[in-house]
């Protein structure tokens, strides 16, 4: 599975309580569209961090690395070697 | 302590029999194990169910006035009923027995409806005037004591609890889905609503009278806060030393009983300030209990052992794990008669479960101090955010926030620039009388996703922020900014959640009394014209309460950050990833269908989130114990089955 799609389907069934691939875009900001609270996002940091390896810094953890599918993906390819 | 029902004859309706009222008052014999008593006349039919606590050989109810004119059944206690007493004797009323329950009807001759003007206490009371053929409901001020009613069939049925209702089978069993999407915005249900269709609950500081075909529902008491200028020429050590001698009083008030009382140690600052004003400035002896968890995230089980080293209390301790709250929480809901959003009531029946196996069955509680001297987080949360609103684009305003929410281990003020985004919340609202509340009610609306298509249509009225207005005063507005926070959370988690599903229902449920002396009206009237800033200096909150005990309670419970009475949640309900029994059926697609309130697949996949233990957030778990709260409502009262938790 893409990374795309693995984190899509992370948010889909996890915040939205759906497999409607029609309910996110994966340009929908997690905050604007209302997906995420303030504690979601640490859960979605601990998926990460889990599923792909990686380590989220205190300063990494802004709107342009984590507030949508597509800037995860983004930040990710960053982050892995 | 007791239980009431009754049945009133409107205008056609047939008249009550003793075999209805028995009916209803046996549904709620744990409020009162001691003893029914019974009135009944051709219009009005009054039962009692008496846990005997003053007067232990004469206070049997309903009791009447000389004449036996006016009748009254009364659940609670009035605290002044030794002043009232002597004040009626001289105004020429001959009493018949010492109980606290026969000032009520001295008091109706002598003032009528404004008797209740004249208690300090905590009750709801039903009193009958054969003369005028009028019934009284009345409640207490803060909403300690429920009292509940349904119309029906021309008659008006009125109770201490629904269940007490529902075992009339006149009485519909039906959820309302309007209150059930209150319970998941404000934690409550908003008066006059109960969950439940067409029964309405008298709300807080109200009375209801019924006389002549009419009923007028009006308000006799509110928390308000004045807007005169504040009497700035006393110091704080007038305020101090003028506080301590009214908790003082309202301690010593609230120990009055014919049998021993006890005190719950929560660890916190507030039941620590009660323990010691009982140990130092009564002859009461100090029986103290608490309760502790497994989860240190939880537990503050250290901070109660400072206070029983501190005072030598002779103290009882529970430890709840989560299994207990797993296996506790269907006979916590068949107590709540509401959905609520936290486990948090479940280890206080516990608790009280303890205190009456240790042969008490009165103690007093904490509870009000918060809302009374500015002590929850959530007001200094609207502090800060009210701060950074003065410069929005600040980058140094919000890093305060930091400063809050210390005892969390999923704080919400931990995720950077996610966490301002979330106290920005409502920032254009902040003229709004809820703006203090907007990040917490948007937090707990998450659940009304949960919500099946059907549910949603079948809802008359959506419920939104703007809802709570039906229940604000009209000039709230003007009022200073904490007041208006004091108020809400007064008249919404207060009353609708902590005295009654944390409060009144899970003691009851063991036959025990809570007492509340930080509501008792005197020290909520004078905390009102408090300055500000002697309720939160800065961001430290209850600061009068903090600097009057100094030297009587210990220094680390006295400086210690408020840290909220929390419980573990969705956790409590999985064996490993396996739900529990009773969980597993509730959640099913089958019995959510048949429910009929929530999107089966939603809800499975929830389910699933929280087995892995992956709910770690507010939203998510609220979800879970919303929805399992809610569809146990319906598995015990619309469906009428029993659930096998063991």
């Amino acid at each position: 599975m893409s990374t795309e799609a693995i984190i899509r389907n992370y948010i889909l069934e996890n915040y939205l309580f759906t497999d409607d691939q029609s309910a996110l875009n994966s340009t929908d900001s997690f905050l604007d569209k209302d997906i995420l609270d303030s504690t979601g996002i640490l859960e979605v940091i601990y998926f990460l961090e889990d599923e792909f390896g990686i380590k989220v810094e205190d300063t990494e953890m802004v709107p342009e690395n984590l507030d949508s599918v597509n800037n995860i993906v983004s930040f990710i390819a960053k982050k892995r070697p | 302590m007791c239980g009431i029902a009754g049945i009133l004859t409107l205008k056609d309706g047939v008249p009550p029999s003793r075999n209805e009222l028995e009916g209803m008052i046996h549904a709620v014999q744990h409020r009162g194990p001691d003893g029914y008593g019974y009135y009944l006349s051709q219009r009005v039919g009054l039962a009692h169910a008496r846990l005997s606590i003053i007067d232990l050989a004469g206070g049997d109810q309903p009791i009447h006035n000389e004449d036996q004119s006016v009748q009254v059944v009364f659940n609670g206690e009035i605290f002044n009923y030794v002043e009232l007493t002597a004040q009626l004797k001289q105004q020429g009323h001959r009493f018949y027995t010492h109980s606290d329950t026969e000032v009520i009807v001295h008091l109706y001759e002598e003032y009528g409806e404004a008797f209740v003007d004249h208690l300090n206490g905590q009750f709801a009371i039903a009193l009958w005037d054969s003369r005028s053929e009028r019934l009284i409901l009345a409640r207490d001020r803060t909403g300690i004591r429920p009292l509940y009613t349904i119309e029906s069939g021309g008659r008006l049925y009125f109770s201490s609890e629904v269940k007490s209702l529902f075992a009339h089978p006149a009485i519909p069993r039906e959820i309302n889905l309007t209150a059930l999407s209150e319970v998941f915005t404000f934690w409550t249900t908003l008066p006059p609503h109960s969950l439940f269709e067409s029964v309405e609950m008298i709300p807080p500081g109200h009375l209801q009278v019924i006389e002549n075909g009419t009923m007028k529902l009006s308000r006799y008491w509110d928390w308000s806060y004045p807007n005169e200028q504040i009497d700035n020429r006393k110091s704080l050590a007038d305020w101090s030393e003028e506080l301590k001698a009214l908790m003082i009083d309202s301690v010593r008030l609230q120990l009055r009983s014919d049998v021993p009382v006890g005190a719950y140690l929560s660890g916190g600052l507030d039941s620590s300030v009660l323990t010691s004003l009982i140990k130092n400035f009564t002859d009461t002896p100090l029986r103290t209990f608490s309760i502790g968890f497994e989860d240190e995230e939880f537990d503050e089980s250290g901070f109660q052992q400072d206070l029983v080293d501190y005072l030598g209390t002779n103290h009882t301790h529970v430890l709840c794990k989560r299994s207990d709250i797993g296996a506790a929480f269907p006979r916590v809901i068949s107590h709540t008669e509401s959905a609520i959003v936290r486990t948090a009531p479940t280890p206080l029946m516990l608790l009280s479960g303890a205190v009456r196996e240790a042969g008490y069955k009165v103690v007093l509680t904490g509870e009000g101090a918060d809302e009374v001297f500015g002590g929850y987080d959530i007001f200094k949360e609207a502090k800060v955010r009210r701060f950074w609103s003065h410069a929005p684009d600040s980058e140094w305003r919000p890093l305060i926030l930091q400063r809050l929410y210390p005892y969390l281990k999923h704080s919400p003020t931990t995720s950077g620039a996610f966490s301002k985004r979330f106290f920005q919340q409502g920032m254009e609202h902040l003229d709004k009388p809820f703006f203090a509340h907007i990040p917490r009610w948007a937090t707990t609306q998450r659940i009304l996703q949960f919500f099946s298509d059907e549910a949603r249509a079948a809802i008359n009225q959506a419920v939104d922020f703007e809802t709570i207005n039906r229940i604000l005063p009209a000039d709230i507005e003007t009022w200073k900014p904490l007041n208006r926070d004091q108020y809400i959370e007064a008249n919404t988690l207060l009353s609708g959640y902590l005295l009654s599903s944390q409060g009144d229902r899970v003691a009851m449920a063991n036959s025990i009394e809570g007492r509340y002396p930080f509501l008792d009206h005197r020290v909520i009237e004078f905390a009102a014209t408090l300055p500000s800033r002697y309720k939160i200096m800065g961001l430290n909150e209850k600061y009068l309460l903090k600097q009057t005990m100094q030297g009587l309670i210990p220094e680390s419970i006295r400086k210690r950050s408020k840290q909220p009475y929390r419980a573990p949640d969705s956790q409590s309900f999985f064996h490993g990833e396996k739900p529990l029994d009773y969980v597993a059926y509730l959640f099913s697609e089958e019995r959510i269908r048949k429910a009929g309130y929530y999107n089966p697949k939603t809800v499975s996949l929830l389910l699933k989130k929280c087995a892995r233990g992956k709910a770690l957030g507010f939203a998510d778990n609220m979800a879970f114990v919303g929805i399992l709260s809610s569809m146990l409502v319906d598995e015990l009262f619309v469906e009428q089955a029993s659930i096998d938790s063991q």
